[in-house]
């Protein structure tokens, strides 16, 4: 029993460990810089796995990336002077955060239309107004098939 | 005439979406590269082979296009793409620019012994740092260089099947 204890402490251990690789280079040293090359890394994406940011990704290629992040900061540059030296390399998709320009504006804009739509689409069912009222026939109809039910009761 | 709009609006989507589909030669995690029309990055880097000069990116001015292919001894689709290689070397008279990529020189020299070396000129580039400056995500990729050192078509990933004749070798010719 203690030893199975032993065990599964140990896991519990490595499974930590597993969640700390990620960034597992050494740290700038000013912690100032630190934060800013770090924060900057969750808006790059890794361009292996595609869906991940740099920060949190194993791939190769984030890891060079996070150097690369952590150099250019280092030597003065702001985090839009780093997104710009990606970008000038990989294009905006290095950015998981597309940015706004001529040809994103319909991206960005779409929420908005489609609410427009359903806004319209709203406006125009109120138009239309309630429906009309019953003929005779139907009327009648409506009393039959209530009737029904009451005697089926 | 109204009732039947969401309909034909389906359909329309449905035909759309089968035609992004099937397109031929789409790969959903290739990323299209920037670096087209641009010059080739500044660099200075060591030959691989024995005896071989430092490569810089003066080589790519000499008004002869190019190959520029990044590759590594680990990489498995290097050598499946390997053949087209020789042959785009041998049979074309292309001249290339191999870079091998976070590799062992000695394990790349092996990897060219075991298969033969297209490569005119080779580069060792240990830390990647060239490949980033290309926009390459993994190796192995291709780039067609013209004879002012601009780059004018990057091939993602090996050359396999008709990559060569389909795509590599029109390239190449339209950047003489």
């Amino acid at each position: 029993m203690s030893r199975f204890i032993a065990i599964l402490i140990a896991m519990m251990m490595l499974a930590g460990a597993a969640f700390a690789v990620a960034v597992d280079e050494k740290p700038l040293d000013d912690p100032a810089k630190e934060a800013m090359a770090r924060e900057l890394m969750k808006d790059i994406r890794c361009l292996v796995c595609q869906n991940q940011s740099i920060e949190d990704s194993n791939a190769d290629l984030a890891r060079d990336l996070r150097q690369i992040v952590r150099e250019r900061i280092a030597m003065g540059d702001s985090p839009d002077n780093v997104r710009a030296y990606l970008v000038d390399r990989y294009g905006d998709w290095v950015l998981l955060e597309p940015p706004v320009k001529p040809q994103t504006y319909l991206l960005w804009a779409s929420p908005f239309l489609f609410l427009a739509l359903v806004v319209i689409a709203v406006a125009r069912r109120r138009k239309a107004g309630p429906p009309p009222p019953l003929s005779a026939e139907e009327e009648a109809e409506l009393r039959r098939i209530m009737a029904d039910e009451e005697a089926r009761e | 005439m109204q009732r039947f709009l969401p309909l034909v609006i389906v359909l329309a989507l449905f035909a759309v979406f089968l035609r992004m589909m099937t397109l031929e030669d789409r790969n959903p995690n290739e990323i299209k590269s920037v670096m087209i029309g641009k010059p080739v990055p500044e660099f200075t880097l060591p030959g691989l082979l024995r005896r071989e000069a430092a490569i810089t990116d003066e080589f790519f001015k000499s008004g002869q296009p190019v190959l520029v292919n990044f590759f590594a001894s680990w990489c498995v689709p290097c050598r499946a793409e390997h053949e087209k290689l020789m042959q785009l070397a041998n049979e074309h008279g292309a001249t290339i620019v191999g870079v091998a990529y976070k590799d062992e020189p000695s394990a790349a020299l092996g990897f060219l012994d075991e298969l033969g070396n297209p490569y005119q000129r080779t580069a060792v580039d240990r830390d990647g740092r060239l490949a980033i400056d290309f926009g390459v995500t993994g190796v192995p990729e291709t780039f067609v260089i013209d004879g002012d050192g601009n780059i004018t078509y990057r091939h993602w990933g090996p050359i396999v099947g008709d990559g060569l004749e389909a795509k590599v070798l029109p390239a190449f010719e339209a950047a003489q």
